[in-house]
């Protein structure tokens, strides 16, 4: 074999500060965000706050810990409102043992209600077979995933209203009640334990396991993946799936916080659920994104919207930030892409 | 005589490279210039200043014996200066004669003068001697059509001098000699052209000076009939390569590996009755090097990826050591023992951002995992460790992005992750595309190690050249068909370039 010749530059070995700052912008911005609101408002920084914080933004969470999956594979759910609206609804018939009981049984009234554990059960399978359905209709039908899940934002819409023809049920047993308003050790909300218990499975499955591995090898480049043996298909379908485990988890964990499930819970959840994704660094293109980055965009937005409440901002002007941040969040994204094919 | 551009001095610096480094160019008016280096010399930074891409840290830019600083693209167009990359910028979708005309369309206000932009579309395009319709749509032609659009735009804007960025490497030889044809007829004219290539053959065929960058700096410049492909290699590389497309010792061929019968697929983008695949038949034997020669378009590649499993086809049968397999995907074709490293290495290969481990071990996870779910990444750095040393892979860390190696280093990862699969058999296409003459010496080395290892490869390239330096047998394609077999070393270019075009015989 031919000596080596070196006549290529080498590559870049030293840190490079633009790289340094992409990857940790988002824990920075949260940091200098929350020292902001701590400044301007005392009350932010009370512990009591900052679990109230973390158990708002523990369903939001969930959501963008499956969006980030999604996102992962260059795809996008739309329909994850809708899904947690009729996936809330179905645990909630569950729970009452009927859609008819939704009366006569009460909170307390345990005697004819199915379990919690039924009931979350019922919302998750409700979940996977709503990602499953999409999966299969971008996989084998080949429509964009956007245009399948505005279809499934619309269809699982309507399908909750249609189940949920007399308004909402309320009501639930102590245990389940138990899943979105309880505590444990002392201070901790039980929704925040959920979150940050499978937002870690998530990051050991992404990080750690060749299913990941598979994942971003699809988003990045899936014609290269399909080459190297990859199964491209059965990875895209999946991603929809997990996302729809994740949607019929917070369905039930939203159903247990309220104590009570509608057919319009839910509503506008995709927006803020992808701007979190995105904050976080997950690329729209597919391929680069970490849970870790997904957890502290979810965070952010959740500190942002409460330290606007603390302000008395307005609902409305909340939705006119989140709009601008996905967009900036979405500029510097494709500015950073740029940048990684120039150097 | 006084040149008509003149870059002195241009400095330009990337994160972590200096990709330029006081380089200069000299054009004289009515010439055809080579630009030549390895990949990573510079030339693709020094075109991208010339044609306003992006701007110099340093340094000066004389057009026509005037000073210039070009901000945009525009701005190097308006001044007579356009550029041809590798990948076209036509709109698919619209006529010639709009690609020709995009942005300046003749007409009154927002009306479009169809006529007259059809009118002066043919005008050019007969002086060019080609056959295009002003009417028709970009989508339906072949590489070699597109190129002579953009040509034809060029002309179009009175450009003064035409950049050409590897402007062969997706042409058949015969598409090559039209465009040589249409080069000198501009040369004829009084344009200008630079001529970015690697292949020197075409050089020594079509320029008449050069300059060479290596490390981003001048490294040497001149009469083209005052220099030899030797000497402009030895300017290249900082040395003298020996041995530049080495023969092997042949090994004696095992049993045959792969045998493929009577493979048809019809229909493609264009045209569903086409004949892509008509009977195809061949077979590969063990430790033997198969070469794939053919015109672009003959079916080589269609025939790669049938066999692979990456497209669909409509009878055949294959065989994997004398049983019959069934290869509906490109699991299939791995599950048997067979490998692919597509042609395209950026859009088919590789994931650019994602690290070389990554990237080395993705066809192979099933070596690496423990509990059939986690990825052992001890293991797997070993086994980028151990195709490092092997390949001679040059890189500073495996978690580093593939990205920011040069293309042969990407190539020699592509190679690494199907020998880390030990398959039975490889096809690689086009293994040494826009690689560098050294990298390109390292991929045939490993090509014959491969062979000796006991892989049967069959290897498609279009360089003709590189499948008689590599192959002990070689099979051409003609119109989707295998047109003739012939013996390594009974080969020579005339014999293989009757068989391609030709009708079929054997020879």
């Amino acid at each position: 074999m031919t000596e080596s010749v070196h006549s290529e530059a080498q590559p870049p070995a030293k840190t490079d500060v633009f790289g340094f700052l992409a990857r940790f912008a988002p824990l920075i911005f949260l940091i200098v965000l929350m020292t902001a609101f701590a400044i301007g408002e005392p009350r932010f920084l009370t512990p009591l706050n900052l679990f109230n914080i973390l158990r708002q933004v523990s369903i939001y969470g969930l959501l963008a810990v499956g969006m980030t999956f999604v996102i992962l594979t260059a795809g996008i759910d739309l329909s994850i409102g809708s899904l947690v609206a009729f996936a809330g609804l179905v645990a909630a018939a569950v729970s009452k043992g009927g859609v008819s009981n939704r009366f006569t049984v009460g909170a307390g009234q345990e005697a004819a209600s199915y379990g919690w554990y039924l009931a979350a059960l019922a919302a998750i399978g409700v979940g996977l077979a709503g990602g499953f359905l999409q999966g299969f209709a971008i996989t084998r039908l080949k429509v964009p995933p956007f245009v399948v899940t505005l279809g499934g934002m619309s269809a699982f819409r309507g399908g909750a209203l249609l189940f949920a023809a007399g308004g909402p049920i309320s009501g639930f047993e102590p245990n389940f009640v138990w899943m979105g308003q309880g505590r444990v050790l002392g201070e901790v909300p039980v929704p925040v334990v959920i979150f940050v218990a499978f937002a870690v499975l998530a990051h050991v499955v992404l990080r750690y396991t060749r299913y990941g591995r598979q994942i971003y090898a699809v988003g990045g480049n899936p014609e290269a993946a399909r080459l190297s043996g990859l199964n491209v298909r059965a990875v895209i379908t999946s991603v929809y799936v997990i996302m729809g485990f994740f949607a019929g988890l917070g369905a039930f964990v939203l159903a247990a916080r309220l104590n009570s499930a509608e057919a319009v819970a839910g509503t506008g959840y995709e927006l803020t659920v992808i701007a979190s994704v995105v904050i976080g660094g997950t690329s729209l293109f597919g391929g680069v994104g970490t849970i870790f980055g997904t957890v502290i965009g979810t965070i952010l937005i959740g500190v942002l919207l409460n330290g606007l409440v603390l302000m008395n901002v307005s609902a409305y002007v909340q939705q006119i930030i989140i709009g601008i941040i996905i967009v900036l969040a979405v500029a510097f994204d494709t500015f950073a892409k740029s940048r990684r094919r120039v150097g | 005589m006084e040149p008509l551009l003149r870059m002195s001095l241009i400095s330009k610096r990337f994160p972590g490279v200096q990709a330029l480094d006081d380089a200069s160019l000299e054009v004289l008016p009515g010439e055809i210039h080579a630009l030549l280096g390895e990949n990573g010399a510079g030339k693709s930074t020094l075109i991208k200043i010339l044609s306003g891409a992006q701007q110099p840290d340093s340094g000066t830019i004389e057009f026509g014996g005037q000073s210039v600083t070009f901000v945009s693209p525009h701005d190097a167009q308006r001044r007579g200066i356009v550029t041809i990359y590798q990948e076209f910028t036509l709109t698919p979708n619209m006529t010639i004669a709009e690609n020709v005309f995009i942005g300046r369309e003749p007409g009154l206000g927002v009306f479009v003068d169809w006529r007259k932009m059809a009118s002066e579309t043919r005008a050019i395009t007969k002086r060019l001697g080609l056959e295009l319709q002003p009417m028709s749509i970009v989508r339906g032609l072949s590489v070699a059509e597109q190129q002579m659009v953009e040509i034809a735009r060029a002309l179009s804007m009175k450009s003064r001098l035409i950049v050409m960025d590897e402007p062969t490497s997706a042409l058949s030889s015969a598409e090559v000699e039209k465009l040589f044809r249409i080069i000198r007829e501009l040369k004829a004219h009084g344009l200008s052209i630079i001529f970015v290539t690697h292949r020197l053959e075409e050089v020594m065929q079509i320029c008449d000076r050069y300059t060479v960058l290596r490390d981003g700096r001048l490294v040497g410049s001149g009469a083209i009939a005052n220099t030899t492909i030797d000497g402009i290699i030895r300017l290249m590389v900082g040395r003298q390569v020996n041995a530049l497309f080495a023969h092997r010792e042949k090994t004696p061929a095992g049993d045959v590996v792969l045998a493929v019968e009577g493979l048809n697929r019809r229909g493609n983008a264009q045209d569903q009755n086409a004949s892509v695949l008509a009977d195809v038949g061949f077979e590969v034997h063990r430790g033997e090097i198969l070469g794939v020669a053919g015109l672009v378009g003959a079916g080589r590649t269609e025939m790669a990826r049938a066999v692979f499993g990456a497209d669909p086809f409509d009878s055949g049968r294959v065989f994997v050591d004398g049983r019959q397999v069934r290869i509906r995907s490109p699991q299939d074709a791995i599950r048997h023992g067979i490998g692919l490293v597509p042609e395209d290495r950026k859009q088919q290969a590789l994931f650019l951002a994602l690290a070389v481990r990554v990237n080395l071990s993705m066809a192979s996870h099933q070596r690496i995992m423990r509990w059939g779910v986690f990825m052992d990444e001890t293991a797997e750095r070993a086994m980028v460790e151990e195709f490092r040393k092997r390949l001679n892979i040059r890189m500073a860390s495996p978690e580093q992005l593939i990205a920011s190696l040069s293309g042969g280093n990407q190539q020699k990862v592509t190679l690494a992750r199907w020998l880390a699969l030990r398959p039975k058999v490889l096809i690689v296409d086009e293994p040494t595309r826009g690689i560098d003459i050294v990298a390109k010496v390292e991929v045939h080395n490993l090509l014959f190690e491969m062979a000796r290892s006991g892989i049967a490869v069959v290897a498609i390239s279009s360089e003709l050249p590189e499948v008689l330096a590599i192959s002990d047998r070689i099979i051409t394609m003609r119109e989707g068909r295998i047109s003739g077999e012939i013996k390594g070393e009974n080969a020579t270019e005339e014999v293989l370039m009757s068989m391609m075009t030709l009708s079929a015989k054997a020879a």
